[in-house]
């Protein structure tokens, strides 16, 4: 089974899965790996990473030196295919800061003004191309941050029931990072992760400033392969009953090849050695012989019997524009949070008047991102330093998780939940705005003085962004809009957004603890720190970390999804992306996403095969 | 995302405030150019060719401009000992090839340049009698002194400082993303590698970790 067009489906599948990014790959992954046929849509193109990805192209044969566009937001090479901060004819709905009015968001109207930003590609695997691939766990508060705290929602389970699943997951995508012990970031199980690369000049350096500050810096946890795989035993222990899995698995581990510290993954990689859908889930679960994938398939509703029950769904072939239907006995969405809300409140039929699966009123709602916010500074024991290749991964090696639990809980802050900091800099690969407004530094100069500055300077900047958690609340939340909609003829969704005080003060004292560390090194900030949060906080959605709308717990009047990503109305209905979080801990989503995927799958296939399903 | 090496949402969203900006600078009425009718390259851009300015868009700038951005150029990045200077990596095209860019910053910065060149030429004959490129370094920098810093700019120049900014942001971008470029500020990375092996012990010392 392979990739077929619309024309040779299957009667009925044994699953349907919508979508292929970090949620689809991994819910296909393992049912095909237990031997259900599954048939997985995407509403992107075909996309292959060993053929299509730039790995040692250069700026200087890049349209505009590869700077950003509204075209390609994050430059010219990254990934991303077919969207970005705009999809052509798929338009959304939501408001421009200190304005009542709904507006179709734009694809250049972004940056401050823009309440609401929704990034989505239209490709094989999604998002996972792209992204930044930090990896890191919720620990145990996170899973129960209002029993911590008293603010948000519990998950309807504990940290160590997602425990064993961060450790398949890790093992099957591979990570590179360190176990430290710290509170609230827990440890991978011994032998889990792969070595993380040494850290670089700059830091070493924010290492040390750490220290004077009580700020942990300690290596990152990332998506890459800083070594090759171990296909002999790692299949074997994801999939001990299941020789023909294990073949597929390590058939494909083999081609995967450890990283050549060079080009940036968010160009994807042609080499396999970091985790994208497209070159670790896909290809194994495509081996087995179990999946079939059609591209170019919107989905637009699920379909529903008298009883109630997920019939299949159906979907928008978007090459031809003809309406399709496919059935199956079970439907898992995971077309990412909003998009699979989305496709729920489209659902309505007599029995669903409100939308399918939404007997609480709650799909669409508790809307959440990562808070963000940073700042730049210039270190001078950087400034002259003897040339040397810092590119590594490509991106950081090390990061500051968040510590101050002990001070929080004592209510010594005036926020209640945590950030960690990422940072980059150092001596990147020049582009169009490498030198950009550096005459702060040079006083304007001009010449063979500024060439002479410019050498100086090259490799002296740093810059830190700030991530941390927002808490859900009733004013973040998307719906359908009454009268838009998309050129497939499907309604579109309008977005609510307002932060509270509790993302706002984080945001400023991201601000106030990143210059501290940046005085800390030696070095000054490149702008004023932020110290009102309303203005130091990005906008909703900018993070691309949009989770919530389909929340999971442990009673059907308050929550879309049992604990295991079920619909409380339809048993045989799935959501496995971000829609099921109810908390957004500042530990990126992705690898919580793909472990919270693979538990809810395993019950999908315990309830299939007890016949329930 | 997800990310941040280098943080590329992160450059994303300076970008974008970068934007802004530039729209709150630009105070001076346009010349009347025609504006760019091109297309974008799309969402789903071939991302292994090779890419040279006028492939995707029609260039704007006529011979004489082109004269007067060469020799500005050049009084930006003269050659030295260790690199080339701008007119040898045809930085001129590049920057070409951003103004005529179909994209709302790119037009923004066309305006500016546009204009721009047409003062630093009006200023250059007022003062020399000669065009820009026909003066002699140290007439060409009697100009650029008076406008290569904006805090230090006379306020009746500020506008020729803020172009004056923008194309040796421009130069710069052109200049230093070309192989010749990241010799001279030494960037040796984009190679394969077996290992990484973090900054060798003379950068430690330098940065007193050692």
């Amino acid at each position: 089974m392979p990739f077929i067009p619309n024309s040779k489906t299957e009667p009925v599948y044994d699953v349907i899965v919508v979508g292929s990014g970090a949620a689809g790959g991994q819910t296909a992954y393992v049912l095909a790996a237990a031997g259900v046929k599954v048939l997985m849509l995407e509403a992107g193109r075909r996309y292959d990473p060993v053929s299509e990805t730039p790995m040692f192209n250069t700026n200087h044969h890049a349209p505009l030196r590869g700077a950003a566009t509204p075209d390609k937001p994050f430059g010219f090479f990254d990934a991303t295919v077919g969207g970005g901060w705009r999809v052509p004819g798929e338009p959304y709905i939501t408001k421009r800061s200190g304005s009542d009015a709904w507006v179709e968001a734009s694809a250049t109207d972004v940056g401050a003004r823009q309440n609401f930003m929704w990034w989505r590609p239209r490709m094989l695997g999604g998002r996972t191309n792209h992204w930044g691939r930090f990896s890191f766990r919720m620990g145990e508060y996170d899973f129960k941050p209002r029993r911590r705290d008293g603010l948000g929602m519990d998950w309807p389970f504990e940290y160590k029931d997602l425990a064993p699943y961060y450790d398949k997951v890790e093992r099957l995508i591979g990570v590179f990072g360190s176990n430290e012990g710290l509170e609230n970031t827990p440890n991978s199980s011994p032998g889990v992760l792969l070595p993380p690369p040494k850290p670089r000049a700059y830091e070493l350096l924010a290492k040390k400033a750490g220290a004077t500050l009580g700020i942990p810096v300690i290596p990152s946890h990332v998506a890459i392969l800083s070594q090759a795989q171990d296909h002999e035993r790692i299949p074997k222990w994801l999939h001990p009953h299941s020789p023909a899995a294990q073949r597929a698995l390590a058939d494909n581990m083999k081609t995967r090849l450890a990283c050549m510290w060079a080009t940036n993954c968010v160009r994807g990689c042609a080499i396999k050695a970091n985790y994208q859908s497209t070159t670790v889930h896909l290809p194994p679960a495509l081996a087995t012989g179990n999946l079939d994938i059609i591209t170019d398939a919107m989905v637009r509703e699920v379909s529903v019997n008298a009883e109630g029950r997920a019939t299949g769904v159906f979907y928008v072939d978007k090459k031809t524009r003809t309406d399709l239907h496919v059935k199956a006995r079970a439907v898992v969405l995971a077309a990412g949070g909003c998009e699979s809300a989305r496709i729920l409140l489209n659902s309505k039929s007599a029995h669903f008047g409100n939308g399918l699966a939404n007997s609480s009123g709650k799909v669409g709602r508790y809307l959440m991102d990562t808070v963000g916010s940073g700042l730049g500074g210039q270190i001078p024991a950087l400034e002259n330093a003897p040339i040397h290749n810092e590119d590594g991964a490509m991106t950081m090696h090390m990061y500051m998780p968040w510590g101050k639990y002990r001070e929080q809980l004592a209510g010594k802050l005036d926020f209640p939940r945590g950030y960690h900091i990422e940072f980059g800099g150092g001596r990147t690969m020049p582009d169009a705005g490498t030198f950009f407004g550096l005459e702060g530094f040079t006083g304007g100069s001009y010449g063979r003085k500024m060439k002479a500055d410019l050498r100086r300077y090259y490799g002296s900047f740093v810059y830190f962004a700030g991530r941390g958690e927002m808490i859900p609340n009733d004013d973040c939340y998307c719906e359908l809009d009454p009268d838009q909609k998309d050129t497939w003829g499907i309604p579109v969704l309008r977005f609510h957004w307002k932060w509270s005080e509790h993302e706002e003060r984080q945001a400023a004292h991201m601000q106030k603890t990143i210059a501290e560390i940046i005085e800390a090194m030696g070095g000054r900030v490149t702008s004023p720190p932020q110290l009102d949060g309303k203005r130091a906080i990005f906008p909703g959605g900018s993070i691309i970390h949009e989770v919530g709308t389909t929340c999971l717990g442990s009673d059907p009047e308050h929550s879309v999804l049992n604990p295991f990503c079920q619909a409380w109305d339809v048993k045989n209905l799935f959501v496995t992306d971000g829609g099921p979080f109810v908390s957004n801990a500042d530990k990126n989503p992705t690898l919580t996403i793909m472990a919270n995927a693979w538990r809810a799958t395993d019950y999908l296939l315990e309830e299939m095969r007890k016949g329930n399903i | 995302m997800n990310s941040s090496q280098r943080l590329p949402r992160r450059e994303a969203i300076k970008w974008l405030f970068a934007a802004s900006a530039t729209l709150a600078m630009l105070d001076w009425r346009s010349f009347g150019m025609p504006a760019v009718a091109a297309k974008g390259y799309g969402l789903d851009p071939n991302l292994l060719e090779t890419y040279n300015p006028g492939d995707l868009w029609p260039l704007t700038l006529t011979e004489a401009q082109r004269r007067t951005a060469t020799a500005l150029g050049d009084l930006i990045i003269p050659a030295d000992n260790k690199s080339p200077a701008a007119s040898e990596l045809h930085v001129v095209d590049f920057i070409d090839e951003w103004i005529s860019a179909p994209y709302p910053e790119q037009q923004q910065h066309r305006e500016i340049i546009l204009n721009g060149l047409a003062w630093i030429e009006n200023e250059s004959a007022k003062r020399f009698k000669k065009t820009f490129a026909e003066l002699g370094e140290r007439e060409q920098q009697a100009i650029a002194d008076e406008i290569c810093f904006a805090p230090k700019a006379a306020p009746e120049l500020q506008t020729a400082a803020r172009f004056f900014a923008l194309f040796r942001n421009l130069t710069t971008g052109g200049f230093y993303s070309t192989p010749a470029g990241w010799k001279d500020i030494g960037y040796v990375g984009n190679v394969a590698l077996q290992k990484f092996d973090g900054p060798p012990p003379e950068v430690l010392k330098h940065v007193g970790l050692l």
